[in-house]
């Protein structure tokens, strides 16, 4: 269960405008501007559901799953995973959940697959068992068995989204999050990605917490959604919640970004 | 540390997968450092002595610090790139893992190259420890040891200080490598040659000169008690503020956007 209350964090970003002239003058001095990234943020979210976390470039959606992952220390506020505050608890915090960053690669780049999941393994100190079990549920599922020997820099990005994925599962985490786990990657793989963590959703009951751009992962995923903008937790209710017959679901969640002017 | 064979295992097979450059790096670093050698040796082609210190007792000195220097790099080569892996978010990918941040900065990038100086500062090593006329016995064996140990943990220290600086200014600050690269090129000759200021600055603020000036001192048999033995030990509790500040930073981490 994850219980999340009055979360707060700011960032300070360095302002000035274009132009050598005022590079210099930044030099000396320098103005800074407040940016509320989470603004007292709550939620609740129980075993077993996937909620998708919608919201605008910059709302937040990062920031708050990087507090949850506890890469992140909040200024202020409570957030509880399953008894464990994330930044406090770091190390038996992490070895729990999975994460995957749609942008960015956990794999090591110039050797066979197969050889980066061996170190993950390691790094988790998953039980060899459990390690074979998992590594060969995954290959089934993700259809993964012809990559396993390729260079991850041999691989396209659809494969190597496959793999990433498969990496972060395989020490049984409890709750994935996936932050654009979908971003730029074709049909094919939108949907073998999807299908995949539904079923990863439903049979092993592994809570998924999803962010994304794209709405229909929304509606193949995701029973439950949450809205943030400018740091504030907009909207949090079903998918069925946000729509108004007939429309197409992006024009719907544009509709509603005017709406709340985020 | 069974984890940090792993790492290690997993860079040689990337290694392997460029050979070609890999000879040639090591070849271009040993290249490297034969000219530090031969600056030495002209310098002491025209002037017998510096400061009371001959041909062969630079070299030794020379030798050591090298070979810890090479030591330091090869082990903690990861907190050089630091400031791009934190621009990067390569750091977020660390702190989702659980396992000591520290250990997985190291393991991010291990240097093999580093191979080729290590062989120079070898050889130099041991020719200048044989010829220069040193009565070694056990206790100035140990007291190489030590000053090895203590010279590799103190640039090890710097290079973790030099990483924790990123945590603040989000870019690798180029006035650290005076401390680093900069204390490895000043401490190829014993620091008293340098002046008294020097030889203070390296006691008491960064302390290098207890891996490099004093138990060179009693090595050599110019001066120096017995206690200069664990003076290298002493030096490696430098590791323990380069650690807090380095705590302070990851508290203090903002990550990137996205």
């Amino acid at each position: 269960m994850i219980q999340v209350e009055h979360l707060r964090k700011t960032f300070r970003v360095a302002k000035r405008s274009a132009g050598f002239g005022n590079a210099v003058k930044a030099l000396f001095h320098r103005e800074y501007d407040e940016i509320h990234a989470l603004d007292d943020i709550f939620f609740r979210i129980e075993d077993g559901e996937a909620v998708g976390y919608i919201g605008p470039n910059g709302a937040g959606k990062s920031s708050t799953i990087k507090i949850l992952s506890g890469i992140l220390t909040p200024d202020s506020g409570t957030c509880l995973v399953d008894g464990r505050i994330p930044w406090k608890d770091r190390k038996t915090h992490v070895a729990k959940i999975g994460v995957v960053f749609g942008q960015r690669s956990q794999l090591w780049w110039d050797v066979p697959v197969i050889d980066s999941f061996e170190l993950i393994r390691d790094i988790y100190a998953v039980p060899e068992s459990d390690y074979k079990r998992n590594l060969r549920d995954l290959t089934d599922l993700l259809d993964l068995s012809e990559l396993l020997k390729t260079p991850t820099r041999s691989l396209s990005l659809g494969q190597r989204m496959r793999c990433e994925i498969a990496a972060s599962l395989l020490h049984d985490p409890r709750i994935l999050f996936l932050d654009e786990p979908t971003i730029g990657l074709d049909a094919v793989s939108k949907l073998a990605v999807r299908e995949f963590i539904l079923d990863m959703n439903r049979t092993r009951g592994t809570t998924v917490i999803l962010t994304t751009h794209d709405m229909q992962d929304i509606e193949a995923l995701a029973q439950r959604v949450i809205l943030i903008g400018k740091g504030r937790i907009l909207l949090d209710g079903t998918l069925d919640d946000i729509r108004r017959g007939g429309e197409q679901i992006d024009e719907t969640l544009a509709a509603l970004y005017r709406q709340f002017d985020i | 540390m069974k984890l940090y064979f792993k790492y290690f295992s997993i860079h040689l097979k990337s290694v392997m997968q460029y050979k070609v450059s890999f000879l040639l790096t090591v070849f271009s670093q040993l290249m490297l450092t034969v000219t530090s050698f031969l600056g030495i040796h002209f310098m002491f082609a025209r002037f017998h002595t510096v400061e009371g210190f001959t041909y062969n007792e630079v070299l030794f000195c020379c030798g050591v610090v090298l070979l810890s220097f090479c030591l330091a790099e090869c082990i903690a080569r990861g907190f050089d790139t630091f400031a791009s892996m934190i621009g990067n978010g390569e750091f977020d990918r660390i702190l989702v893992r659980p396992r000591n941040e520290i250990l997985q900065v190291l393991g991010t990038r291990i240097e093999f190259t580093r191979v080729g100086r290590m062989l120079m500062g070898i050889v130099m090593f041991v020719y200048a420890a044989n010829r220069g006329g040193i009565p070694w016995d056990v206790p100035r064996v140990i007291t190489l040891l030590f000053m090895i140990l203590g010279g590799t943990t103190i640039f090890c220290g710097l290079f973790l200080l030099y990483a924790g600086f990123c945590f603040f200014t989000l870019e690798g600050l180029e006035f650290m490598n005076i401390f680093t690269d900069g204390m490895y090129q000043h401490g190829r000759y014993p620091l008293s040659v340098y002046g008294k200021r020097v030889l203070q600055f390296c006691t008491y603020i960064i302390p290098f000169s207890l891996v490099q000036y004093y138990p060179l001192m009693y090595v050599l048999g110019k001066g120096g008690g017995t206690y200069c033995i664990f003076l290298p030990l002493l030096a490696m509790l430098f590791l323990i503020p380069c650690w807090i500040f380095w705590r302070v930073g990851v508290r203090k981490y903002t990550s990137t956007g996205s």
